[in-house]
């Protein structure tokens, strides 16, 4: 009884030994098979692949959709392969065990397409769908919704019902649901797929029921039933496409209250430089743009020594880029813009000479092409609110980080020695010096201070825009006008103009186009100038004539 | 009124002139042993970010021309000037170059309107250009060669293969560009032949934004509000240049990703992909006759050779440097067939000139001045790089007058007897 | 600057007499350019060494446009106090209304051979001239509109902000704004001005073809007498009553107004004028470079205009011009010669300008001078009176 049971241990170890060893080779032989080059034979070997149901075939496709699964030239062999300086470091993907180094010509990539691609993550969907973990789940269920494939029908409502997550169960329901609607048998599982998708509502939705619509139209004999469909389906449509448009509003009003925040960041140094010490600064544009720079070669020394910090490098780029630009700030200041107080238009012809300056010189050092300035994991996606209703992260930082900088702005010119000291020479230098204010002194910093924030709006801007040596000028004007807008000299108007500009050019862009939109604000603009001369918060006093 | 003062007055202010009229006086004067060649590409301002890089391929090319024993027996000099992204200052700097330092060919030119803005001058002194990128067509001048794309080299396969099953058999259309004339054509023609192929205009939507636009939020949520239909949707993108980084970084946050809305760009080369990060884009398309990661001796030899000259082992090369080779390359083999630099001897020579693209295959230059070449498409990986998904069988011979506007439909470039035009009817003999 | 009587009112060749030194030495320099110019490119062979190559003489006409608007900026700035950061506009729409007239002078020798339409509506799909087209077939009418547009943008865009006393920079960051919104506007293709590309492949100017000599030299010509015209006009302002009221606004505006003068009325005309200088010299400008195109537009043109008057010295007419054909002369030879470090030697030229020569090199080489003078101990010198205010 004993040898009995042991033995039959044994044969079934061996059994399953054996199933493994046939299943590994399947999948070995079908991913050597991959070399193929057509893409559509590709597919079909995929879907072998995914139908093995050996784990290892999750490895495989995962890589395979990664781009890290390469064949050896020589024997064809897939391997692993990790860019490792000017080589790749290959693994086994099977035992993970480490097979060297070899150059880059020695492999050859197994390409796939779009096409593949779809097919590839439909498939690890589908061996997703029992993924431990429950967010995978959602993902899984999210993914197929947009690949309903009739042989999914039966083994999803199995696990909708074996699900017992609230939020992976609904995700696998309005999968379902999809399901059902196209490939359903009866009329009423039907209905009330609809009504099941009309609450979940969405873009992608939207596009099954559209689809859906189109296909119950074109079809030649409608009875009864199927013009009943048609009805449900119209009106599920509509309610979700109003649903839509009012979060098309909701995410106008976000958009422009980002635009806001790029603008109040570009335009806050500017605030300081120009609005409080009168210096015409068209080398504004080229602080940020320093800010920008500073925030690449951070983040290169990070990626090449610190590769773990990379995620972090932002956040250390930001005092970083102050601490440059405001260095560059007082050496203008100290060198060149000392000596034209009380000609704030020769100011300007001079700061445009630096302007050109810094950004040939920056040309020389960096080269004239775009700069990559990676995307931290914590910045990059956004936050999906609801289905079709989502804020990017990158965008939700950047408002932040703007109010944070004003704020820190506001407490330093009201709250520090420094403030006050700024504020009484840029008030009245004469009366400030007599009360033992060193003055030079005050000045230079307070035109650091304005670079340096300038220049931490080019670690802002580096996350949504170029980062070449024309990054400063693309924002120079937008910053004057905000500036001037809001009126000189006080950092609530800007706040307010940013806000209002930005606003105002995201709901005009709609209806108007991104051209025309810009037109109008800058017409506003001067017409609203026309009404407030000295802007929307104008200083008053006999301070403002001089 | 002080006497001194105006007296220094004139003084000073004739001093300045002279010296002013002196410095015209003192251009350089040619060498008699050497064959120079003018590089008009604009080393500052907005477009330098592109076309920096093809002056240093000029140089490139030079140096290697040089090393190898020069041209007929004399030295290649690169004349290098700045235009500075003025467009008025390309066609003095043009004159300069031809008039001034008496260069035999000039390579040059990014944006239509430089190329516009030379024409009439190329044109007048009888000189030569060779025009490296891809364009809107519509032109066919005796004076200039363009070695980039035509659209129907770019545009129109990229289409036809989005359309085709192995692309996404895609129904509905983004057309999103630059409001400037290559999107405007290219999306004309696009247009045109996209209803020739059944598709209705309200599956098409087209889009135009400002150059260096760089708030895409709102058009990214068109974008995808659009897609949203029901049916395949992608972006063909003729988004000029500086613009491309913020739309690309827009599109990566908000999550259009290439398998549910794949974005084919004609702008769009390795050199822009390296201002970013291309971990959310891969998947997205672009149109090429060149990518950097296509396998071939030739362009393992040449990648080498630029990283060598850059000395940056991470310089990356692009379309319109093979155009800019191609016709380099070109040029030196009619200069050597003519036995001369004389314009016209070379101009005659150029025609059926055959040379080896980077991405093998041989491209040849045809009567129109346009030429014959692969048009490759690629997508885009998370290194930046390009990988071909789909190629053209043969050869695509470059179109100066597209077949889909009627217009231009009924016109003919040839430079060869009996045409002798760039665009007309009928034979001139 | 002087005490002579002002004859302002007199004959005009009074008024080339009543020049002040400068003045006359400048109209001197310019009418031997020219001549030479002229001598030079059509009498003198060419392998003389003496001799002007036409590529010289469009570059030099293109010079004296870039001078003309010089002058009408430091009309304004210089006298009285407006300084305008987007007279780059003016130019360019001076210069569009000559290149629209340019452009249906074509006919159907465009590619696309359409007698009416210019190539780029052809494209477009228009299938008729839009009406703000119309009449620049004419000549007379085209000339008429290069200074009638910049004239009335200038007259709307100044009764606004005049009469509700925008001043100092907040005048100079809306012109800004207008400068850029133009710029925007006339990107647009639907505009119907040709977009990026704007216009181009001219052919002939009154029946001349642009491309011969000739007609190359008339235009330098042309620019020349305008320059000259627009530098007379100038200086017969400045030296009239009118130009002393408005000096009296630009040292002390509201003084002025209090003594009684409406400054609105003097700011708005002048502004016209200059406008229409700006126009002119824009419609000189585009015939001779061969292309008008938005970018002309950019705020950054108008800042250096700006900065071409800086560099002359401000407030001094003729200083104007020569910051004007200094720099352009400068930008020209660097960008030849140094193309890879010519913006160094050009941000440094305007950095060194306002630090050490804050009135320009008209302004401050005399003052040198006199010190150099002062230091030999030969002379006595009167005071050295300088011109004052800021903005």
């Amino acid at each position: 009884m004993r040898f009995w049971n042991k033995s039959l241990l044994l044969a079934g170890l061996l059994l399953f030994g054996l199933s493994q060893l046939v299943a590994a080779e399947t999948v070995m032989d079908l991913t050597k098979s991959l070399s193929v080059k057509s893409y559509s034979k590709k597919s079909v070997i995929i879907q072998k692949i995914a139908q093995t149901g050996d784990p290892q075939a999750t490895v495989i496709l995962q890589s395979l959709l990664d781009g890290s699964l390469f064949l050896t030239k020589d024997a064809g062999l897939p391997v692993l392969a990790a860019k490792l300086g000017k080589e790749y470091a290959l693994s086994d993907p099977f035992t993970g065990v480490d097979l060297g180094q070899v150059r880059k010509r020695a492999l050859k990539k197994i390409r796939i397409n779009n096409k593949v691609r779809g097919i590839l993550k439909a498939s690890i969907a589908r061996l997703n769908l029992s993924h431990p973990n429950p967010r995978h789940r959602i993902k899984a269920a999210k993914l197929l919704f947009k690949n309903l494939d009739k042989a999914l029908l039966a083994p999803l409502q199995q696990l909708v019902e074996a699900e017992n997550e609230g939020a992976v169960k609904e995700a696998f329901e309005t999968t379902n649901a999809a399901l059902i609607l196209l490939h359903g048998d009866t009329i009423d599982a039907r209905l009330k797929a609809v009504e099941r998708l009309k609450a979940a509502g969405g873009p992608d939705v939207r596009a099954l029921l559209s689809s859906m619509d189109r296909k119950l139209q074109a079809k030649a004999s409608s009875d009864e039933q199927s013009e009943k469909l048609q009805l449900v389906v119209q009106s599920a449509l509509k309610s979700v496409e109003r649903q839509l448009e009012n979060y098309g509003l909701i995410e106008s009003l976000f958009q422009g209250i980002s635009l806001s925040s790029v603008l109040l960041l570009a335009a806050i140094g500017l605030a300081i430089t120009f609005g409080v010490m009168g210096v015409i600064n068209m080398a504004h544009g080229e602080m940020v743009m320093i800010g920008a720079y500073t925030t690449y070669v951070i983040q290169e020394i990070c990626r090449t020594s610190f590769p773990g910090f990379f995620d972090y490098s932002l956040i250390l780029a930001i005092p970083m880029a102050f601490i440059v630009s405001g260095i560059c700030g007082v050496i203008i200041e100290r060198s060149v813009i000392r000596f034209l107080y009380g000609r704030p238009l020769e100011t300007l012809l001079a700061t445009w000479g630096i302007s050109l300056l810094l950004q040939q010189l920056v040309r020389t050092i960096f080269g004239a092409t775009n700069k990559e300035v990676g995307s931290p994991e914590w910045l990059s996606g956004a936050w999906e609110v609801t289905a079709g209703l989502s804020f990017t992260y990158n965008r939700i930082a950047i408002i932040f980080f703007a109010l944070f900088v004003l704020a820190g702005l506001m407490l330093v010119l009201k709250k520090t020695l420094f403030g006050l000291q700024m504020r009484a020479v840029t008030q009245n230098r004469q009366m400030a010096r007599s009360m033992g204010i060193k003055s030079a002194r005050i000045d230079a910093m307070t035109f650091g201070l304005g670079s340096g924030v300038a220049g931490m709006a080019g670690v802002a801007l580096s996350q949504v825009d170029n980062v070449s040596p024309n990054l400063g000028q693309a924002y120079i004007i937008d910053s004057f006008m905000v500036v001037v807008f809001g009126g000189v000299g006080n950092l609530w108007g800007t706040l307010v103009g940013a806000s209002s500009l930005g606003i105002v050019n995201k709901f005009l862009e709609p209806y108007s186009g991104a051209v025309l939109a810009k037109i109008f604000v800058l017409v506003a603009i001067i017409l609203f100038i026309q009404k407030r001369p000295r802007g929307l918060f104008a200083l008053k006093g006999r301070s403002v004539e001089g | 009124m002080n006497k001194f003062k105006k007296m220094a007055n004139r003084l000073s202010a004739t001093a300045l002139i002279c010296a002013g009229a002196l410095g015209f006086g003192m251009q350089a004067q040619a060498a008699e042993d050497t064959i120079k060649i003018g590089v008009l590409h604009s080393l500052s301002g907005t477009m330098a970010i592109s076309e920096s890089t093809l002056k240093d391929t000029v140089l490139m090319l030079v140096d290697d021309l040089n090393k190898k024993g020069g041209l007929l027996g004399k030295k290649v000099e690169a004349v290098v000037v700045d235009p500075a992204s003025n467009w008025p200052l390309f066609a003095e700097k043009a004159r300069e170059l031809i008039e001034v330092e008496k260069v035999d060919v000039v390579f040059g030119c990014w944006t239509s309107v430089s190329r516009k803005s030379v024409l009439p001058v190329f044109e007048e002194l009888n000189s030569m250009l060779f025009y490296p990128v891809q364009y809107e067509g519509e032109e066919s001048s005796r004076n200039v060669f363009y070695t980039g794309a035509a659209p129907n080299q770019q545009a129109i396969p990229a289409v036809e293969y989005l359309m085709s099953e192995e692309g996404g058999s895609v129904e509905r259309w983004i057309l999103a560009g630059t409001d400037y004339v290559y999107p405007r054509t290219t999306n004309k023609i696009l247009k045109a032949f996209l209803k020739s192929k059944g598709v209705k205009d309200e599956d098409i939507m087209i889009n135009y934004t400002p150059f260096g636009h760089s708030d895409w939020q709102t058009i990214v949520s068109d974008i995808k509000k659009f897609g949203s239909a029901g049916k395949k949707t992608a972006v063909v993108s003729t988004i000029n240049g500086d613009a491309n980084v913020p739309f690309y970084k827009e599109l990566g946050n908000q999550g259009v990703s290439s398998s549910d809305i794949p974005v084919i760009a004609f702008s769009v080369g390795e050199e822009e992909l390296a201002g970013l990060d291309t971990k959310p884009l891969v998947g997205h398309l672009a149109a090429w006759n060149y990518f950097m990661s296509v396998e071939s001796a030739e362009n393992e030899a040449f990648i080498d050779k630029w990283q060598a000259f850059t000395k940056d082992e991470d310089r990356v090369t692009n379309d319109p440097m093979e155009a800019t080779y191609i016709g380099f390359n070109m040029w030196v083999q009619a200069v050597k067939q003519a036995g001369t630099t004389d314009v016209d001897a070379v101009r005659q020579a150029m025609y059926g000139q055959e040379f080896k693209n980077l991405t093998g295959g041989t491209a040849v230059m045809n009567t129109n001045h346009h030429l014959s070449k692969p048009v490759l498409i690629g997508e885009i990986q998370d290194d930046g790089q390009l990988e071909t998904v789909w190629s053209t069988d043969g050869l695509v011979k470059g179109d100066a007058w597209s077949d889909f506007i009627p217009e231009s439909k009924v016109l003919t470039a040839n430079w060869t007897y009996p045409y002798v035009c760039g665009g007309c009817q009928q034979p001139m003999f | 600057m002087k005490n002579k009587n002002n004859k302002a009112l007199g004959p005009f060749f009074s008024l080339i007499t009543d020049l002040p030194g400068g003045g006359k030495a400048f109209m001197g320099i310019l009418l031997a350019v020219a001549l030479y110019t002229v001598i030079g490119n059509t009498l003198i062979p060419e392998s003389s060494f003496a001799h002007v190559p036409t590529y010289m003489v469009t570059l030099m006409g293109k010079y004296l446009c870039y001078a003309l608007l010089a002058l009408s900026v430091d009309l304004i700035w210089g006298y009285c106090g407006i300084l305008s950061l987007g007279h780059g506009a003016f130019f360019s729409l001076g210069g569009y209304a000559m290149g629209m007239y340019l452009m249906r002078q074509i006919g159907d020798r465009g590619v696309y051979g359409n007698p009416e339409l210019p190539d780029f509506m052809v494209f477009l799909n228009w299938q008729e001239l839009p009406w703000y087209w119309s009449g620049f077939d004419n000549f007379f009418v085209a000339a008429l509109m290069v200074m009638l547009v910049p004239g009335l943008l200038a007259f709307v865009f100044g009764w606004f902000a005049f009469r509700s006393r925008v001043t100092g920079v907040y005048f100079s960051i809306i012109t800004q704004a207008m400068t850029y919104a133009l710029l925007l506007a006339f990107f647009r293709n639907d505009m119907g001005f040709g977009g990026n590309n704007g216009l181009t492949d001219f052919k002939d100017l009154l029946g001349f073809d642009l491309r011969s000599d000739g007609m190359r030299l008339g235009l330098f010509v042309g620019s020349a007498v305008a320059v000259a015209l627009g530098y007379l006009i100038c200086a017969f302002i400045t030296r009239s009553k009118f130009g002393r009221v408005l000096i009296a606004i630009r040292d002390a505006e509201s003084r002025t107004r209090f003594t009684g003068y409406r400054v609105e009325f003097y700011k708005l005309s002048v502004f016209v004028i200059s406008a229409v200088l700006a126009g002119i010299a824009g419609a000189f400008y585009v015939p001779q470079v061969g292309i008008i195109n938005p970018s002309e537009f950019s705020p950054a043109n108008s800042i250096e205009v700006v900065i071409w008057v800086a560099v002359g010295g401000r407030g001094t007419l003729w200083g104007a011009v020569l910051g004007a054909v200094l720099v352009n002369w400068g930008k020209s030879y660097f960008t030849g010669a140094f193309p890879e470090a010519w913006l160094y030697l050009l941000g440094g030229l305007f950095v060194c300008t306002t630090l050490f020569l804050p009135k320009g090199i008209v302004g401050t080489v005399p003052e040198w001078w006199a010190k150099i003078k002062l230091r030999l101990g030969r002379f006595k010198p009167d005071l050295i009176q300088t011109g004052k205010g800021d903005m």
